[in-house]
C-alpha cells in the first residue's frame, strides 16, 4: 500500500508568518480519509481547507494535514425551504455560482445566511471557525444556520451532529477549529433575500464617537462595517468610513455570478510596497476618497459588496516574505468606547498602523459554539507587517487592554496569541478540550490548550 | 450564463477520476446532458448529484468494471438509451500503481496492462463503429506522457500508455475519412489521488483542474495530440531524443 501522505512545504496560513513542514494527503471520500487515518501512525492530524486562517490555527507544524478540497461535492439542494447538504470542501465560492439566486417560495432568492470578507473558504472551514460577517446584528454567525454535520473521528466512527443528536459534540465542533475530527459533510439553512443586488452607503465619520452614532442609526441596513484610519491621533482619533447595505427591494435583472479574481500577486515582492509611507499615504488618501460631502450612495452586486479583496487574488503576499499578523478582538459593549480608543491610541503611537483596519458591532445573539469568537460588543481588526519583536510587544500591550475590557481574540487570525489570554477570554475552553479528538491536534493548540502552566510562548521569528 | 437550445451530450468512462471529475465540472457549467460509468456506486452518486447542481441538465449513471468483458454490450446500451451517440465519448479511466511493486510482479504488470490498454482499446473499438456511423463526434482518451518513451519510474504503466497512443494514432488514421476527431490527451504529473504519495514541490505540477480547461479547448479546437500543461511537448521532445548512454545516467 503506497502512503497516502506527501511531505510539503506550500502549505501555509494567510498571514505567511509561520513557515513549516506537513505530510499532506487529500482524500475524495470517507474511504480515502479512513484510510489516511489508518496511515498517520502517531502523528496528529488536522483538516486544511483553503488556508483562509491568518495565523497557525490551520497548521500543524511536522504532523499531518488532509486537506479537504477533494471533499467538494453538493448532495442535494432543497429548493422549497432553501437547505444546501453538501461535502465540507465546497466553497462558499461554488455554492455562489449554483444554489445561491434560485427563486425562493416567497418570491426572494436564496442567499448565504452569512458569509465572511471572503467567499474562498470551505463550508468546513467557516463551521469550524464560526465565522461571522457584516450582518452579524441579526444574522449571528454560521453556526446559527447549520443544520448538522457528519463528523470522521480519528477512531474511524462517522457522527451525526446536530442540536438534537451528540449536541455536546456539536457545540464543540462550531468554531472547533478543526479539533474534534475531519467534517465530511454539513446541511446548512439558506436565507431567502429579495434581490442579488444591494443598495449601500459609505459616510464619511470624523471621530470614534461618529462611528458608535452611525452603529446606532443604521439599524435598518442588513450589512455594516467601518474601516478606520488607525494613523489618526487626537481630536482625529477613530475617524474614517462607514459602510452600510442591505438588499434592493426590486425586480431588476440578477446581476452576473461573481467572476473568478482577474489579477494575482505573482510572487513574493523582496521589498514590501506596504510601509510606514505607503501606510500613511493610504489611510489618507481612503479617508478624503468620498469628496467634500463625504457620503457616496450607489447599487452594486453583492460580491462588490462583501468580498472586496477577493478581486485581487494572493494579496496576503504584498506583505512581503516576512508576512503580516492579523489581530481581531471583541470586547463588550459597556465600555466599549474608551477600550477601542485605547486600543487606536496604542497603536498610532507606534506608527506600526494597518491598511486595514476595520471596526464592526455584534449582535448579542448568544454564540452557537463553545469556543464561537463573536459576542456582543464591538470588533476591531487590524494587520500588521511582521516586523519581528516590535510588532509582537505592541499586539501584547493590544492583549492587557483588551483582557481588562473582558474581551477576546479571533483565533481563525491569530498566530501568537499566550495561553492565558486565550483562555481568560474562552473561559468554555476546558469542556472543548475533553470534546476535542485526541489524535487531532494544531500549532495554535498546543500553544493556548496543552500546557499545563501558562507556559513562555514560542514566538515566530 | 447562456444555455443552448441543445445540450450537449457527453459520455465519460472512468468518471471518478480526478481529472474526469474537474472536466465534467465544466461540461456540467454548459448545461451538458451526461453519461457517467465507474466502479464505485457510492461515489459515482455523489458526483452525479453535484453535477446536476452545478448544471447539468440530465445525468445518468451506470456501475461497470471495465475490465470486465461482458459489460461492454449493456454499457452501450444504456449510454444509447441515454444519450443516442454523444458528441464526446471521454475515456479516463486507468491504474499508476507502485511501480517497484508491479516490476517485480508478473501478476501485477498483467493487470496493469489489462486496465490502461487493453480495457479502453476494446471500449474505444466498440465506440468508433458508432462514431463512424453517425460521421460526427470526439474519442477523447487520456494517455500520459509517461507513454512518450520507456523510463525505469514507470515503464509498466507507460507501456500501456504508449500502446494507447499508437492504438488512437491508427484509429485516427482509419477514422481521418469521417468527421470524427480523435484526440490523445497526455498529460504531465497531476495532483491527483493516483500521485498522492508523491511530493508536489516544484513546477511540474498541474491541478486537474488546468488539465480540464486544456482538455475543452481541444475538444473545441479539434486538435488530436494535447499534452497539458503545454511545455510538456518540449520536455518530452528532448526526452525522447536523448541518446542513450546520457538516457541510462539520469534517474527518471
Amino acid at each position: 500500500m503506497v502512503s497516502p501522505f506527501a511531505p510539503s512545504t506550500r502549505h501555509l496560513a494567510w498571514g505567511r508568518v509561520h513557515r513549516c513542514t506537513h505530510s499532506v494527503s487529500r482524500p475524495r471520500g470517507v474511504a480515502e480519509a479512513r484510510a489516511a487515518l489508518a496511515a498517520r501512525g502517531h502523528r496528529s492530524l488536522l483538516p486544511y481547507g483553503l488556508g483562509r486562517s491568518y495565523g497557525d490555527c490551520c497548521l500543524n507544524p511536522d504532523g499531518l494535514l488532509l486537506e479537504t478540497r477533494g471533499l467538494d461535492r453538493l448532495l442535494s439542494f432543497d429548493a422549497e425551504r432553501g437547505i444546501v447538504h453538501c461535502e465540507a470542501g465546497v466553497s462558499l465560492a461554488d455554492l455562489l455560482v449554483t444554489v445561491v439566486g434560485r427563486p425562493a417560495p416567497d418570491g426572494g432568492v436564496w442567499f448565504l445566511p452569512v458569509t465572511p470578507g471572503t467567499r474562498f473558504v470551505t463550508v468546513g472551514g467557516a463551521i469550524a471557525n464560526d465565522v461571522h460577517g457584516k450582518n452579524h446584528e441579526t444574522a449571528g454567525s454560521f453556526g446559527h444556520h447549520l443544520i448538522d454535520l457528519l463528523l470522521l473521528r480519528s477512531d474511524g466512527t462517522i457522527v451525526r451532529c446536530a442540536h438534537d443528536e451528540n449536541a455536546d459534540l456539536f457545540r464543540a465542533t462550531i468554531g472547533g477549529l478543526g479539533l474534534t475530527g475531519l467534517i465530511l459533510e454539513a446541511r446548512l439553512q439558506l436565507v431567502s433575500v429579495p434581490s442579488l443586488w444591494l443598495e449601500n452607503e459609505d459616510l464619511r465619520f470624523e471621530d470614534l464617537e461618529g462611528f458608535f452614532r452611525l452603529a446606532e442609526d443604521s439599524r435598518g441596513w442588513t450589512y455594516t462595517v467601518a474601516w478606520i484610519d488607525c494613523l489618526a491621533r487626537g481630536r482625529s482619533l477613530g475617524r474614517g468610513i462607514f459602510s452600510r447595505a442591505r438588499h434592493l427591494n426590486d425586480r431588476r435583472p440578477p446581476p452576473p455570478a461573481p467572476r473568478p479574481p482577474r489579477v494575482t500577486v505573482p510572487f513574493d515582492p523582496p521589498i514590501s510596497p506596504l510601509n510606514p509611507l505607503t501606510l500613511r499615504l493610504f489611510n489618507t488618501l481612503f479617508y478624503h476618497r468620498l469628496g467634500r460631502r463625504g457620503r457616496r450612495v450607489g447599487v452594486m452586486p453583492f460580491d462588490r459588496v462583501l468580498y472586496p479583496l477577493d478581486g485581487l487574488a494572493e494579496w496576503n503576499r504584498l506583505y512581503g516574505p516576512r508576512g503580516f499578523f492579523q489581530y481581531q478582538c471583541v470586547v463588550p459593549p459597556d465600555g466599549a468606547f474608551s477600550t477601542i480608543a485605547r486600543l487606536l491610541e496604542t497603536i498610532a503611537r507606534t506608527k506600526q498602523g494597518s491598511f486595514l483596519a476595520v471596526l464592526k458591532t455584534l449582535g448579542d445573539r448568544p454564540a452557537p459554539g463553545l469556543l464561537s469568537f463573536p459576542m456582543h460588543g464591538v470588533t476591531l481588526a487590524l494587520d500588521f507587517p511582521n516586523r519581528g519583536q516590535p510588532t509582537l510587544a505592541l499586539m501584547d500591550a493590544l492583549d492587557d487592554i483588551v483582557l481588562a475590557a473582558g474581551g477576546r481574540l479571533y483565533p481563525a487570525k491569530d498566530g501568537r496569541v499566550p495561553a492565558q489570554v486565550f483562555r481568560a477570554g474562552y473561559p468554555l475552553w476546558k469542556r472543548f478540550a475533553e470534546l476535542k479528538d485526541p489524535a487531532f491536534s494544531s500549532a495554535f493548540w498546543r500553544r493556548v490548550g496543552e500546557e499545563e502552566t501558562a507556559p513562555a510562548t514560542e514566538r515566530p521569528a | 450564463m447562456t444555455t443552448p437550445s441543445r445540450a450537449l451530450k457527453i459520455a465519460v468512462f472512468g468518471a471518478t477520476s480526478a481529472i474526469a471529475e474537474a472536466t465534467l465540472r465544466l461540461w456540467a457549467a454548459q448545461n451538458a446532458q451526461l453519461f457517467l460509468v465507474a466502479r464505485d456506486r457510492e461515489r459515482l452518486e455523489r458526483i452525479a448529484a453535484d453535477l446536476t447542481l452545478r448544471g447539468a441538465r440530465g445525468v445518468k449513471s451506470f456501475v461497470a468494471d471495465f475490465d470486465d468483458p461482458s459489460i461492454l454490450a449493456p454499457m452501450l446500451a444504456a449510454m444509447e438509451a441515454a444519450l443516442g451517440v454523444p458528441e464526446v465519448a471521454l475515456v479516463a479511466f486507468g491504474t499508476l500503481g507502485d511501480q517497484k511493486a508491479i516490476a517485480r510482479d508478473p501478476e501485477a504488470v498483467r493487470r496493469t496492462l489489462l486496465t490502461n490498454i487493453v480495457s479502453p482499446a476494446v471500449l474505444l473499438t466498440a465506440l468508433a463503429e458508432r462514431f463512424e456511423q453517425a460521421g460526427r463526434g470526439c474519442l477523447a482518451v487520456i494517455t500520459s506522457v509517461a507513454g512518450d518513451r520507456g523510463r525505469a519510474s514507470n515503464y509498466v504503466y507507460g507501456a500501456a500508455k504508449g500502446g494507447l497512443q499508437t492504438f488512437l494514432e491508427g484509429l485516427r488514421h482509419r477514422l481521418a475519412k469521417s468527421q470524427v476527431q480523435v484526440l490523445d490527451i497526455r498529460p504531465g504529473p497531476v495532483d491527483t489521488p493516483m500521485t498522492a504519495h508523491m511530493s508536489k514541490e516544484g513546477f511540474l505540477w498541474a491541478t486537474p483542474e488546468r488539465v480540464a480547461a486544456d482538455i475543452l479547448r481541444a475538444v473545441g479546437r479539434r486538435r488530436t495530440v494535447l499534452y497539458t500543461p503545454w511545455f510538456w511537448r518540449w520536455i518530452m521532445l528532448v526526452i525522447r531524443h536523448l541518446p542513450q548512454p546520457l538516457f541510462h545516467r539520469l534517474n527518471i
